[in-house]
């Protein structure tokens, strides 16, 4: 990076959020709040997200829950964490009878580059998850 | 004419044939974004937009998707009442029939949206007007004019750096397609006027006020550089 | 009143699992964010937002400041009969905003 560009890169850095910011604890303690204490077991859970995000504000994440959604085998619950943003949690979605699939699709923001995780409750009382990586690059023309 | 002829080149970039929206650019999170009219948040602006044609437009002009059809792709115009020329958003602030609209107003961002949404897919058509010629010298000038603290021209970024990389940004050609625009850094509908004070901020120098005839001018410039490529408001951007 | 928009089939066979997709203009603002003078400007969001169909609830959803201004969410239901689709937004300073869509199950 030549000078001037750092030079035009500089308001993006002094424009970082305040420290503020959730921990890999915070994420993990919202995440057994959701489960009741439970550790979710991987799988069952698909989070999609791009790996590299190139504005935080506005990033599309969907979530699919492999259920048959019938009377017995259900997803009763989907819920999202994050580990870097100021707050742990991103959105939970509980799910009545009349929910077709176990799926979601949302637009999401993202303080920085940091893990996600995606967690289903089921009816039989199990939870189940999925995580993400992503990288949040940094935009050069923020305005200030 | 000697002048228009040496005027010229200024307009046809060196890669005109690769002529690129900045939608070319974007990751392909976004252009899905964008592509989807259920999931661009640009669209929530155009509703707003056809609400507001409903109640103080539609009753001299009808129905937009006749009467506006082409309409956003030739401006900037001539405006005959202040014998100067006048980017869509103007024309439409300075309407009997509607109310007083600021710039960059929600409402006028709205209205523009909707208007130049009946445009979209069409290809960018300046006028062939003379009367406009000397404002688009003008802005020509001011395209290429070295500007604020760090010295740089629009032209040495969007013209000799374009395609590269500042930060984690591509830098685009600067073709205005989509404008109003959704731009996720502002996490709303912005004008191509607030997107030249981003730049001009961006460079520390001092923007123009809104509705200022140099970005009007350079308005000009860079309809006759993008002509012929597609309008795509509402366009989305990172 | 905000501005939202909807697409949701208005016509279904019974057991169609139907996409519902919602977007609704919403600043979304997080409460950690200052403004040019450095004052953080108040939490302003979207807190609940409940989908019933024909008076039962098929989801209902938390929000938190990092769901994106102009919160957009996609979700399915499955048709069974023909009835009222309501679709309930509520949030801080008493946002409360209520769309509702027939669907026709034949």
């Amino acid at each position: 990076m030549t000078p001037r560009r750092l030079l035009l890169a500089a308001p993006a850095l002094l424009l970082l959020p305040p420290a503020a910011r959730a921990s890999q604890e915070e994420m993990e303690a919202a995440m057994r709040a959701f489960t009741g204490g439970v550790t979710p077991r991987p799988g069952r859970v698909s989070m999609e997200i791009s790996p590299l995000v190139e504005n935080g504000n506005t990033v599309p994440l969907s979530v699919l829950v492999d259920s048959p959604m019938s009377e017995t085998d259900r997803v009763r619950a989907i819920a999202v964490f994050n580990q870097r943003n100021p707050q742990p949690h991103v959105i939970t979605m509980r799910f009545g009878p009349r929910a077709g699939r176990a799926v979601l699709a949302t637009h999401i923001r993202l303080a920085t580059s940091q893990t996600l995780l995606a967690v289903a409750a089921m009816a039989d009382g199990s939870y189940w998850s999925d995580s993400a990586q992503v990288v949040v690059t940094l935009a050069a023309c923020v305005e200030g | 004419m000697r002048f228009l002829l040496a005027l010229l080149p200024l307009c046809l970039p060196a890669a005109a044939a690769e002529r690129r929206s900045g939608f070319d650019d974007m990751a392909p999170q976004t252009q899905a974004m964008q592509r989807d009219d259920s999931a661009n948040p640009g669209m929530l602006w155009v509703l707003e937009g056809e609400a507001l044609w409903a109640r103080g437009c539609a009753s001299c002009h009808g129905d937009a998707a006749l009467s506006m059809r082409g309409v956003a792709a030739r401006y900037p115009a001539w405006d005959a009442a202040t014998g100067a020329p006048i980017d869509l958003a103007g024309r439409i602030a300075q309407h009997q029939g509607a109310p007083r609209l600021a710039r960059e107003s929600q409402g006028l961002l709205a209205l523009t949206a909707f208007v130049a949404h009946q445009s979209r897919g069409l290809p960018i058509n300046p006028p062939e007007d003379a009367r406009l010629a000397p404002a688009r010298a003008r802005g020509a000038a001011l395209y290429t004019q070295r500007r604020g603290q760090l010295d740089l021209s629009c032209a040495q970024c969007h013209d000799d750096h374009a395609g590269r990389r500042l930060a984690g940004s591509t830098i685009p050609q600067a073709h205005p397609t989509g404008y109003p625009l959704y731009r996720l850094e502002w996490q709303g509908l912005g004008s191509l006027q607030r997107r030249l004070r981003g730049c001009m901020t961006g460079v520390r120098a001092e923007p123009f006020a809104y509705g200022a005839a140099e970005y009007v001018e350079i308005e000009l410039f860079l309809a006759r550089r993008a002509a012929g490529m597609a309008l795509e408001t509402p366009a989305v951007r990172p | 009143m905000a501005r939202v928009l909807l697409n949701i089939p208005a016509r279904a066979y019974p057991g169609d699992i139907l996409v519902i997709r919602t977007l609704i203009q919403h600043v979304m603002e997080t409460g950690y964010r200052p403004d040019a003078d450095g004052v953080v400007a108040p939490r302003d969001i979207l807190r609940r937002f409940t989908c019933t169909y024909d008076g039962e609830v098929v989801m209902e959803a938390d929000f938190s400041p990092a769901i994106a201004a102009n919160p957009y969410l996609t979700f399915t239901l499955t048709a069974t009969r023909t009835g009222t689709i309501t679709l309930r937004w509520q949030g801080d300073n008493g946002f409360d905003q209520t769309e509702t869509r027939e669907l026709v199950v034949v």
